[in-house]
């Protein structure tokens, strides 16, 4: 098995590639979650199924005849209402408690997602077909779905717009103020609660976009939330809160190690590499921010 | 004090003439004090430690696997085994039977609490957060390991030995089974409230309520957080390889290492009850397997929706559980007494 990489290392190139495609999407989640983590200090473990609700939506669009493609129009405007009625009806109440609450209240969120999700649309793994083609790369050795691309493209470009928005817009500025000191941006006039409640909003609507990509890409399961969630959690941890391009690349970094070990590994190993990857970067962590004891001579 | 002896008299009486007074709920009651026994772990860290871990439920797996493949490793192959899936071809003996479900027990004890200690220094150096999300990591990356792997059965499982014919009636497994976990939850909760009652509680609550303050008093806090998980990963373990008799069957992500069922039960049972006390997980365990159950009844198919409504009501407008809030109400009850003025001037703050 080891010997794999030296038999074929073209095959690596195609994981490399479905890696950072793939890891530009994960990219897009992590940045939403960095969002809200930084404004409102909450760990959403409910933001899997925030994205795969948007894919759900563009697979509805599918069965109904539309282009699945244009879900990634739709499907963030319907998930900034969600994320704005999701904010009203539970986040509200838990903004100012500690994280443990959060993270417990959101995981109630997910499960119940999953559940009407699967009352909707059926336990079966599905697709919505773009019938984009693909594109043979290196003497048609590698192939790229162009729905790969054009789902990479779609992330990249609305990370763009979302960074401009958040630096030139009245909202943006509110935002950004509430996230260094909610106590000071409240006293300079700052409404607080529509803060949290737009931050909310834009960060289900981000998972709603990479929900439509994914549903083109890859496949929707209402129960394969919670990797999402951990992938998003592992790469803010690694890039830090509101660090765009550190997010970038740690995103692109985890996809090509999920390709990698998905190939050489085995598929069924995957999200368990994934979830170990987690640990062992936590407690390298740990050990990396350990202070020591010492004692005075 | 009169009043508590009665107490314990009473429940003591309850959990032994159990399974006599409501022989159908046998199995019922069994699960229920494998859930107590549960919640009752889960707070020595979530409760009185203050580390809310999702990762007891790695322990439970464990022991659940050990426990069985012991069991069956001890007299024939365990490859077969798992090969033949279901169907009876290897039979135990009842000298067999019995001398596999021992050793298996015990070790499904003692392996998850070497487990703990090793990993413990690890992990139980994250703070907050990370801490909580990294034993949610473990939990699912056990289950999806072993979910992989070949000789336990991969994804489809394993059967568990099951009850050696000719020993005893029909009734006899669940009986023992039942007698089993009452004894489980009972040395678990004794254990317990002895352990709060001496240092080594004081210890946790210091923990929880600042570590580096108890840091710098001189507490080896680490030492002291290994030992806690060790203390809950022995229980668990157990609990573990029962459960998997309990059942029958074990399923790698389902049943084993099921963290979004049971590792999140183990911690919203703590909280419905009140976490940081010696009963609230106690209570806590009982109304929730009532109120599961009655979800399973009531709304088949809708259970797991009203089980995340449930999630979230308890966790957003009920925190402080049945004894925090019992608490609340009558502090005298808990040898607490109340400064009128104290209170006053409180009012007056806000």
């Amino acid at each position: 098995m080891d010997l794999l990489i030296f038999q074929a290392p073209i095959l690596m190139v195609q994981a490399s590639m479905d890696g950072i495609l793939l890891g530009i999407l994960f990219a897009l989640i992590a940045y939403g979650m960095a969002l809200q983590w930084g404004v409102m200090n909450i760990i959403n473990i409910a933001q899997g199924e925030l994205v795969i609700m948007g894919g759900y939506i563009a697979y509805f669009m599918y069965l109904s005849g539309i282009h699945p493609a244009f879900g990634v129009i739709v499907s963030p405007i319907i998930m900034y209402c969600v994320g704005w009625g999701m904010y009203k009806l539970v986040i509200n109440k838990v903004v100012d408690k500690d994280l443990f609450t959060s993270i417990l209240a959101t995981f109630g969120i997910s499960i119940l997602a999953q559940q009407l999700m699967n009352f909707a649309f059926g336990a079966d793994v599905v697709v919505a077909q773009s019938n984009f083609g693909t594109t043979m790369l290196f003497n048609n050795s590698v192939t790229l779905p162009n729905a790969k691309i054009f789902s990479g493209a779609v992330c990249v470009i609305s990370a763009i717009i979302l960074v401009i928005y958040m630096k030139k817009s009245k909202l943006g500025r509110a935002i950004r103020a509430t996230a260094q000191n909610a106590r000071a941006a409240k006293i300079l006039g700052v409404d607080t609660e529509k803060v949290y409640a737009a931050t909310f909003g834009i960060n289900a609507a981000l998972c709603g976009i990479a929900g439509a990509c994914i549903a083109i890409t890859f496949t929707l399961h209402p129960y394969t939330g919670l990797p999402y969630t951990v992938r998003s959690f592992m790469i803010v941890i690694i890039a830090g809160l509101g660090n765009l391009p550190a997010v970038a690349i740690s995103g692109m970094g985890l996809g090509v190690f999920e390709e990698w070990s998905d190939y050489l590994l085995g598929t069924e190993f995957r999200i368990a590499a994934v979830f170990s990857l987690l640990v062992i970067i936590l407690v390298y962590r740990r050990f990396k921010l350990a202070r020591k004891r010492e004692y005075l001579k | 004090m009169n009043k508590n002896t009665l107490l314990y008299a009473g429940l003591i009486l309850f959990g032994l003439a159990g399974a006599f007074i409501f022989p159908a709920y046998k199995l019922q009651l069994s699960f229920l004090y494998i859930l107590i026994v549960l919640a009752m772990t889960w707070d020595v860290q979530g409760g009185q430690m203050g580390y809310n871990t999702f990762g007891n439920i790695l322990f439970f797996g464990i022991g659940m696997y050990v426990a069985s493949s012991t069991q069956i490793a001890m007299f024939f192959s365990l490859a077969e085994w798992t090969d033949a899936g279901g169907e009876k071809t290897f039979v135990h003996t009842i000298p067999q039977f019995f001398q596999g479900f021992g050793v298996g027990i015990l070790l499904a004890g003692i392996i998850p609490t070497i487990i703990a200690g090793v990993i413990g220094y690890g992990i139980l150096g994250l703070r907050g957060h990370y801490f909580a999300i990294c034993t949610l990591a473990l939990g699912i990356a056990a289950g999806e390991l072993a979910g992989g792997i070949e000789i336990i059965g991969a994804g489809q499982g394993m059967t568990v030995p099951v009850w050696p014919k000719g020993f005893g009636s029909n009734a006899s497994s669940s009986q023992f089974l039942y007698y089993l976990s009452f004894i489980l939850a009972l040395v678990t909760f004794i254990t317990l409230k002895w352990a709060y009652s001496t240092r080594f509680g004081l210890v946790l609550n210091a923990i929880r309520d600042n570590e580096d303050k108890a840091e710098a008093m001189g507490i080896h806090t680490m030492r002291y957080k290994i030992i806690g998980w060790m203390v809950s990963a022995f229980f668990v373990g157990i609990a573990g390889g029962l459960m998997g008799h309990i059942n029958g069957y074990i399923e790698p992500t389902e049943i084993a290492f099921a963290g979004p069922t049971f590792g999140v039960f183990m911690v919203l049972m703590a909280i419905l009850g009140g976490k940081g006390t010696l009963w609230g997980p106690l209570v806590g365990a009982t109304l929730f397997h009532l109120f599961k159950e009655g979800f399973w009844t009531y709304f088949l198919g809708w259970q797991y929706v009203a089980l995340g409504v449930l999630i979230i009501v308890i966790v957003v407008y009920f925190p402080e559980g049945v004894m925090g809030w019992l608490r609340e109400k009558y502090p005298e009850r808990f040898g607490e007494v109340v400064d009128e003025a104290d209170l006053k001037a409180q009012v007056e703050l806000k």
